[in-house]
Order: structure tokens, then C-alpha cells, then sequence
């Protein structure tokens, strides 16, 4: 049953009844979406279910997690660094599997991929029980350098001071960092033949310039992505399948595409390895297919099931201690989903559909990262669907396309969380966070950390009252975060710089536009802290507790503060204020590869560590408490309910937080509605109002807290309990105790 | 126009249609021993507000609740203990273009003027027994200003959505949700009847404020009670959920 083919048909044949001409004379996927794809407009009622073969093939690899979460790993691969055909091919169920393809020779066994970092792969392999291989330690210690090496080599001692204390954290300098999408979608639509060939002609384009450092790198890039496509049908062909043409069919469109992902997740451990939009492109697949007779409703749905058990299973081999950081074992395999094209008509399809159907027909799951990109423009129907999974399973998240459409276009996916690119034609320098709750400390204590005492920042002059002067400290805290946005863009360069050189994404970058537009995305976290901590200093009177050094260790509160996450304009100004200043001062800086400065208010489920290394703060936040996740109000200080906490959510500008600003909700179902059959109309409600507002992201969690706790005492219940934690999904038993301890004293909306 | 409120919030789906803001005013006549907020008995608890403030506040979720398919409420405490300034609020919101809803036990319902109830869209009646006896030790108050309050909606053709919270051992009584159901059914102005089973979520408040929590020990309803009540409701053709 794999999609074994045997003559290579002409590509008149592979794109017949097909309409348009720019997408054929150039490599233009959105194009030829818009010319051939028909929008759906009615309910879920044609979806199918899970068929026998379906319900075998993810019976036979669910089998075996259980065994994966008892052990952490099921298995690696240790003696063979990982390329996109290092591996013999592999299967599930063979006879059954319609889309096939592995990242090694069996499925959940991991690869490793040292060029990111050595020490993250033998950390990684230590921690799990196996002995890191001789030959591959020789390798990358003496003959071949990794990211992580080149970038310890050029760091500043400053920036490794900002690392170590945790002000800047998340760094993507000892693994991959990922966040970058391939449009996979390139290699079903051309084949790589026709891809190659465009990627020569790119790089021809370039024989008449001058060889500076900057051509001599984008000649060598180029020649490196053309190299990945071949690479690419070789492993393809191990499967039985020639990508070297473009697909014929809606099963090769499928196959072909995940065979491109495929290859990227071979080569890259990348933080998050997003799949980009892909629905409505397979959808124009399904549709002629479906017209033509040669497939059915349930044979569509089962490629798409198919498809999404493998995305399912993509694993990387990584540290005990990164996946406590980010809750499990994430890989971001973010689809994004729906959307209004610049004509105005919805870009749902019955695709659309069939993606969101795979959370009941394989049961929900974090992975992958289904992303309703939303407009109160969307069809109702698809509304309806989409409210509809959110409560019933809790694993979609929703991006305002309404914002996004008139920055990026309509051929935006969401990479990792909430970071926009137009598929294909931008990619981002990922730059995780800075905490801005930790650096408003450092504002009262002249640059020295409130846990160690270390002083980090260049001297400063501590600021010395018994209590907190409003204007004293925001001037002290600009001078901080000037100090930290250089150190911070400073030590992106660096990364950026070394993962260039060290482990560039050669496939995926090859599925890219040249010349590529580079975003650099840097983030704040911490932001409701600092925030409610400077309106405390505001409105109330904070006085400073010292220990015998004279570092402000505690704070007490005198009188009522107005917090963010109310939708009262006294706090939350402070929040705009803050990310728009913090976003001016990283553009004072120049990126690496004239990369376009932007930032994300985003933690993922990072807030919890950021919390443990933050002393106690100003607005009543005892030290090690976690933060709130994301651009969220602190725990427990929104007052009035999920809508007046969105609007304060709402007021931060996209245009200074372009890599996202994303908002964690959880609610009750009650607190939808008494009628469950009106929860998801008022879901669609809420969403509305929230995108037409300006809100960006929301993930909707609608969960009673009697079952967390209960999932908390008897994890083996609930392997499949899936919640939303700034701007992913995770599986609710595999956090730590104190993630699951946060996640269940986050505000429950609606709880009474 | 100043009144005394104990909160506001918003909330979707609980308080008549959509997501709505939710205004809580402070003092109640009732003593039901079920209240989940006792903290809004008293008029002296509350704060003062104006009705230009709480507009000002109101019009900062304008846009969210109208899109949001929702509207305000005015709930308690009762609504129209303070029945001039309820009055002038429902009256603003009107004019504002909002959906407006009054949530009221009906015991002073002749305290709401016909102006009042013309720029009143819903109003939720909550209806604590049809028991007269029962009532009365339920609430302290006494039935009858309830369901003649009933008739004059149905008179006014309102649209009325009935509320009655299910307490095991006190309004579980087959043959008075019988009699309430057989009522209510001769109204043609209800449109649904939300049994809303009892909790006790409000215990906590209870302790704060140092009274004792009377139906501390009485248990929440089984789900098959809730189903028998709601299929009592629906045998009378009434809409029940």
C-alpha cells in the first residue's frame, strides 16, 4: 500500500486540470493555491470517523508509549549522527500504512544530531541510561565543530554572566534552534527536479557579483540546499517514492510533502520544527482526486489521519532538564489552518476539516499544533467546528489573522507558537526571551543579582530609599534595559552567526525564496510581573526590604494597586509602554544579516522556571513563584473574568511584538455557558470579540479543576489529557508537579 | 443617578445570553440559605457608584460583549430593591443599543416600573419553590409578588427565562416542580427554565464574613435528580435545561 511508483509521469500529467499560469513559470505555491482551491463553507456533517486500518496503525505505535513515558526514551540510535539519509527506511505496519517515512529505521527510536551541540547529545544519552559512541565523541570533538562550540568560542564574558544568572535564557546555542518552515508543500507541487534547477539558477545569479564574505556565504548556502535536495530524493526513493517529479496524485501530494518534513526533521533538532500551511494546498489534491473518482471521503480522511500519526511521532533526542524547561517533549509540528485570503474568500477547506477531525479519530494530542488562524470572517460552520474541538479536546490555539494577513499576506503560517512567516519567503533567528521581571531587580539593585549577589550589569547606582520612587526606578530600569537589549541582540549575533556556519538547515532554508527575509526574533517574559510590580510603585507604596549587603531582597505593599489583566488602562499602559519600549531599544541594535528586529511575548511553559531564579518582586510575587505564562495576568489578579483579562491582552501592540504576544485561557465549561449545547457559539463569540478587539492568540483550555487534580494523583488515567500552555499543547501528565501545580492555580474563569 | 453595587464581572452563557457584563448590586429582602453571595445582602457592604461611571466602565467591553452576542446584566442582590437606579442603568444601556437583562427574584417586581421592564430585553426569574411553606422558610419571603410578577410579564409579553436552583431536600419536591412546571406552561412568555444545580461554592464566603453556612451538610444534587427535574419541566412542553 505504500506509494510506490513505477513510471514517472510527465509533469502536464501531475498538474492536469489545474488552473493558473504564475505558479508554473516561477515557484510560487500561494499562487497556485489561490488559482485552484475551492473554499468550503458548510459544517463537519461530511467528515468520517477512524477506520479499522487507521485505528491498527495508531494502535500498533500508541502501544508503544507507555514504555516511551516510563523510560523517557524508547530507544536510539547512538553510533549514527543523523543526515536526511542516514537511516534505512522504517515503517509502523507496513501492509497498513498509507504515508510512510520515519526518522530512523523504527518508529520513536531517536536520532542524534551532534552539529547543533556534542554536549546536549551526550547529556542527552547519559540521561537516558545509553554510553555516548567513541567514534561519534571523536568526531565532533576533533574534527568537526558544532554550533555550541562556535558559540562558546565568540561569547563575551558579560553574555555568559547573562546566561548564567538566568536574565537572558533559552538561548538556542547548544542544540538547533529551529522555528524555521520549510514550505514542504514545494516538493509535491514541483518535485525536486524542477526545485534543483530553480535553486541554480539562484545561485547563477550570483557568478557576476564580487566575492565578498556575504556572497561567498549565500554561494555556499546555495550549493549546500541544492546538495539537500538530492539528498532528499534519495531517501524518498528508499521508500519507494521519485519526488524528483511533482506528485499526481492527492496520496503523493501527501506523501511527498511529509517526505520533505521528513527530511528537515533528519537533519534539524530545531526547537520547533513547524510544518507551515498545508491544508488547504493538499485540499486542491483531495478535491480532484475526490472529483475524479479516484478516491472517497474516508480514503481522504485516512490519508490525512495517516499523515498526522507521523507528525505525531516526530521525537528528538534532548535533556531531561530541556524538556522540564518545556513541558515534555515538544516539537512544535505547528499546521496553521484556515484564514481569509486577500480576495476575501475563506481559506477553509474541507481539509481544514479533515485536520481538526484527526483529534477525534486519533484522539487528541499535542502534536501537532493545530492553529485556527481566525477571523470573524471565517465561515460559521468551520467556526462552529473549530469552538467545537476546542472544548471537546483542548488542543487548538487560535492567531488573529485579521493582523497578520495585512503584514505577512495570506500564505502566513505560524512557526513554533505565534511567529508569523509568509511560508517560503521569511524565516527567523529564534531568540528566545529576556526576563524583564529579573531586570527590574536589577534596576533596584544597581545591576546585581537578587540571588547571587553578582554584580552583572556594568555598575549602576542602587537605588537607596526605604521605599520605591516611581520615576527613580522606571529611570533606573530604562538604563537596565538598555544594558540588556544590547547584551541580548549581542549575543543573538553570536548564535545566529555559528548556526549559520555550524548547523545550517539545509533542506529547509532549500524550500525557501532567494533572497530570504530574516526576521530576528528576540522576547520579554515576565511582562505581568514587571508590570503589576511598576503600577504597585505607582499607585500604592512599596517599601524595600535589605539584607546586611544592601541588596533589596523583599518588598511590602502599602495600599491597593490596579493590576494588568482588568482591563483598566492604569496598569495596563505600563505593559504597552514596556513592550514598545523594550522593542525600540533592541532595534537600536544592529542583527546579524540585516535581520528584521522583532520580538514575542511568549514563555511557553518556561514561566515556571523563570519564576524559580527570580527573587521576590514588588507586586507581592514571592521569589521562585512562577510567573505568568506568556503575555498573561498574573495568577489570580484578574478580577473580572476571561473578557476584561483578554482586553488587557488586546491592548499590546502587535506592530511591537511581531514574533506574537500570546494569551493562556482556561475555563470551565460551565463557564461557556449552562447549555452545552450553546458553549461553542459563545466560544465563537469570545473569539470574535477578542481578534476584533486586536487580541493576537489564545489558547483555549476549557477543563474542570477536579480533573486535573485527579490526573495529578493518577496520571495513568489520562495519558491523552491535553492542555494549552502559552501558545502550545502539552500532555498533562508528562509536567512536572510544579507545572501541574501552576496550570491548576491559573485562574479558572468562570469557576463559580 | 448613584446606587450601591457590591462588583461587576463578565461572564458567558450563565447570565442570559452570550458573554456579558454582569453588574452585582448590593442588598437583597431574600435570606435564601442556599445564596451562593451573601456578601451582597446588604446595601451598607457595597459601594457607591453612578450610573455615568458604571456606562464609562460598560463601555470599555462595548465592543467585545456586542460581538460577542452579549449584553449586560443586572443581577444582585436584587435588581430592583434599588429599582431607580436599575432603572436609569437599563435605561442607558438601552439607549447605548445593548441587549439588556434583569435577573430578580420578583418580590419587589412591583417596584419595576413598566418604563423599566419596556427597556428591559430579558429578565431571568429566578423562582425559589412553588411551595408557599417552602418558600418561605427557603427564603424568608413570601411567593405570591413572585408569581403575580410572572403574570404581569406575560401580560407585557417579555421574554422570561425561569431559573430555579434544585436543592436536594428543599425544592427537589415532584409534585411542587409539578405545580411550578403546570404554571409556567400557561405563560406564554417563558421561553426556557435553566434548573441550576445547587453548590457551594459560596462557603468560603460564608466564613469570611462569620455567619454560619446553613445548608452546609446538604448535598449538591445527583445528576439523575437534575435529569428528573428537567424532564418534569419539559413534560409541561417547557423548554428545560
Amino acid at each position: 500500500m505504500t506509494a510506490t511508483v513505477t513510471a514517472a509521469p510527465r509533469t502536464a500529467d501531475a498538474w492536469r486540470q489545474f488552473t493558473g499560469s504564475g505558479w508554473r513559470e516561477r515557484i510560487d505555491v500561494r499562487d497556485f493555491i489561490q488559482a485552484n482551491y475551492t473554499p468550503y463553507e458548510g459544517d463537519a456533517a461530511f467528515l468520517t470517523g477512524a477506520t479499522d486500518r487507521t485505528r491498527a496503525v495508531w494502535g500498533k505505535v500508541s502501544a508503544l508509549f507507555p514504555e516511551e513515558r516510563r523510560r523517557g526514551v524508547l530507544d536510539v540510535d547512538t553510533t549514527t549522527p543523523s543526515t536526511i539519509t542516514s537511516h534505512a527506511p522504517g515503517w509502523i505496519d507496513r501492509d497498513r500504512e498509507l504515508i510512510v517515512g520515519l526518522q530512523t529505521d523504527a518508529p520513536l527510536k531517536r536520532a542524534i544530531m551532534p552539529n547543533g551541540g556534542l554536549r546536549m547529545v551526550e547529556n542527552g544519552l547519559k540521561a537516558y541510561g545509553y554510553e555516548p559512541d567513541p567514534f561519534v565523541t571523536r568526531v565532533f570533538d576533533t574534527y568537526r565543530k558544532t554550533h555550541n562550540a562556535g558559540v562558546f568560542d565568540a561569547y563575551t564574558p558579560a553574555m555568559r554572566a547573562a546566561r548564567k544568572v538566568g536574565i537572558i535564557t533559552g538561548l538556542p546555542d547548544a542544540y538547533g534552534r529551529g522555528r524555521i518552515i520549510g514550505d514542504y508543500r514545494r516538493v509535491a507541487l514541483y518535485g525536486t527536479d524542477r526545485l534543483i534547477e530553480a535553486k541554480r539558477a539562484e545561485r547563477a545569479g550570483l557568478d557576476g557579483r564580487p566575492s565578498t564574505a556575504d556572497v561567498i556565504r549565500d554561494r555556499e548556502e546555495l550549493a549546500e540546499q541544492v546538495r539537500a535536495l538530492g539528498e532528499l530524493t534519495a531517501m524518498a526513493a528508499t521508500y519507494g517514492c521519485d519526488v524528483s517529479r511533482p506528485a499526481a496524485t492527492a496520496h503523493e501530494a501527501v506523501q511527498w510533502l511529509y517526505l520533505g518534513y521528513l527530511a528537515a526533521v533528519k537533519e534539524q533538532n530545531g526547537a520547533a520544527m513547524s510544518l507551515g500551511r498545508t491544508s488547504t494546498f493538499l485540499d486542491v489534491y483531495l478535491q480532484r482526486d475526490l472529483d475524479g473518482g479516484l478516491l472517497d471521503e474516508t480514503r481522504a480522511q485516512e490519508l490525512i489521519d495517516d499523515f498526522v500519526i507521523k507528525l505525531r511521532i516526530v521525537r528528538f533526542l534532548r535533556t531531561p532538564e530541556y524538556d522540564a524547561l518545556f513541558s515534555g517533549d515538544p516539537t512544535w509540528v505547528t499546521e496553521s489552518i484556515g484564514g481569509i485570503g486577500a480576495d476575501g474568500r475563506p481559506l477553509v477547506t474541507r481539509t481544514s476539516f479533515r485536520f481538526l477531525q484527526t483529534l477525534y479519530n486519533l484522539g487528541p494530542a499535542p502534536e501537532p499544533n493545530l492553529t485556527v488562524l481566525w477571523s470573524p470572517r471565517l465561515p460559521d460552520g468551520f467556526k462552529k467546528f473549530c469552538a467545537q474541538a476546542s472544548i471537546d479536546t483542548s488542543a487548538v490555539q487560535y492567531e488573529s489573522d485579521d493582523l497578520m494577513r495585512r503584514r505577512t499576506g495570506d500564505d502566513t503560517a505560524i512557526a513554533c507558537c505565534v511567529s508569523a512567516m509568509a511560508v517560503g519567503r521569511q524565516m527567523q533567528f529564534f531568540g528566545a526571551r529576556v526576563n524583564l521581571a529579573k531586570a527590574l531587580l536589577y534596576a533596584v539593585n544597581g545591576g546585581q543579582d537578587e540571588m547571587t549577589g553578582d554584580q552583572i550589569t556594568p555598575e549602576m547606582p542602587p537605588l537607596t530609599g526605604e521605599y520605591l520612587d516611581y520615576d527613580e526606578l522606571s529611570a533606573a530600569y530604562d538604563r537596565v534595559l538598555d544594558w540588556l537589549a544590547q547584551t541580548y541582540v549581542d549575543a543573538l549575533n553570536v548564535i545566529h552567526y555559528m548556526h549559520d556556519k555550524y548547523a545550517y538547515e539545509r533542506i529547509e532554508m532549500a524550500l525557501h525564496d532567494y533572497p530570504v527575509h530574516r526576521f530576528m526574533a528576540c522576547g520579554i517574559a515576565g511582562l505581568s510581573v514587571a508590570v503589576d510590580s511598576l503600577s504597585a510603585v505607582k499607585h500604592a507604596r512599596v517599601k524595600v526590604f535589605r539584607d546586611r549587603t544592601g541588596l533589596a531582597v523583599d518588598f511590602r505593599t502599602e495600599g491597593e494597586f490596579p493590576a494588568y489583566g482588568n482591563n483598566d488602562d492604569r496598569a495596563d499602559s505600563i505593559a504597552v509602554d514596556l513592550v514598545e519600549s523594550f522593542m525600540a531599544k533592541v532595534r537600536e541594535h544592529p542583527a546579524y544579516r540585516d535581520a528584521e528586529h522583532t520580538q514575542s511575548v511568549l514563555t511557553i511553559t518556561s514561566n515556571v522556571v523563570y519564576g524559580k531564579h527570580t527573587g521576590n518582586t514588588p507586586d507581592g510575587r514571592r521569589a521562585g513563584q512562577p510567573f505568568a505564562p506568556g503575555a498573561n495576568p498574573m495568577n489570580g489578579r484578574d478580577k473580572h473574568g476571561v473578557a476584561a483579562s483578554a482586553l488587557s491582552v488586546a491592548k499590546l501592540p502587535y506592530d511591537a511584538a511581531r514574533d506574537g504576544i500570546s494569551l493562556t485561557t482556561t475555563i470551565t465549561p460551565e463557564g461557556l455557558g449552562h447549555v452545552p449545547g450553546e458553549r461553542a457559539g459563545h466560544l465563537v463569540g469570545i473569539l470574535d470579540a477578542y481578534v476584533s478587539a486586536g487580541g493576537f492568540h489564545m489558547n483555549v483550555n476549557v477543563l474542570n479543576r477536579a480533573v486535573l487534580e485527579d490526573a495529578m494523583e493518577h496520571p495513568e488515567k489520562y495519558p491523552e489529557l491535553t492542555i494549552r500552555v502559552s501558545g502550545y499543547a502539552v500532555n498533562f501528565v508528562r509536567l512536572t508537579r510544579e507545572q501541574q501545580l501552576d496550570v491548576i492555580s491559573r485562574t479558572f474563569h468562570g469557576a463559580l | 443617578m448613584t446606587g450601591r453595587i457590591h462588583s461587576w464581572d463578565l461572564s458567558t452563557g450563565v447570565d442570559g445570553p452570550g458573554t456579558r457584563f454582569v453588574l452585582f448590586v448590593s442588598g437583597c429582602p431574600l435570606r435564601c440559605l442556599y445564596c451562593a453571595n451573601p456578601d451582597t445582602w446588604h446595601m451598607r457592604d457595597g459601594r457607591e457608584a453612578t450610573v455615568d461611571e458604571l456606562m464609562a466602565e460598560i463601555g470599555k467591553y462595548r465592543g467585545f460583549i456586542t460581538t460577542a452576542g452579549g449584553g449586560i446584566t443586572v443581577t444582585g442582590g436584587e435588581p430592583l430593591l434599588q429599582s431607580a437606579f436599575t432603572g436609569a442603568l437599563l435605561r442607558r444601556c438601552k439607549e447605548a443599543g445593548l441587549h439588556t437583562a434583569l435577573d430578580t427574584s420578583g418580590l419587589l417586581g412591583a417596584r419595576a416600573s413598566d418604563e423599566l421592564l419596556a427597556d428591559t430585553d430579558l429578565v431571568l426569574l429566578d423562582i425559589k419553590s412553588f411551595d408557599i411553606t417552602t418558600y418561605k422558610k427557603l427564603t424568608g419571603g413570601a411567593l405570591a409578588p413572585t408569581l403575580s410578577f410572572a403574570t404581569r410579564l406575560d401580560r407585557l409579553g417579555k421574554r422570561v427565562w425561569i431559573r430555579y436552583v434544585l436543592v436536594p431536600g428543599w425544592t427537589d419536591d415532584e409534585s411542587a416542580v409539578d405545580g411550578l412546571a403546570a404554571f409556567l406552561s400557561g405563560l406564554g412568555c417563558v421561553e426556557r427554565v435553566d434548573v441550576l444545580p445547587f453548590h457551594k461554592l459560596g462557603a468560603a464566603k460564608y466564613d469570611a464574613l462569620g455567619i454560619p453556612f446553613p445548608l452546609r451538610d446538604t448535598p449538591i444534587p445527583d445528576p439523575a435528580l437534575v435529569d428528573r427535574v428537567r424532564g418534569q419541566f419539559r413534560g409541561h412542553g417547557l423548554a428545560a435545561h
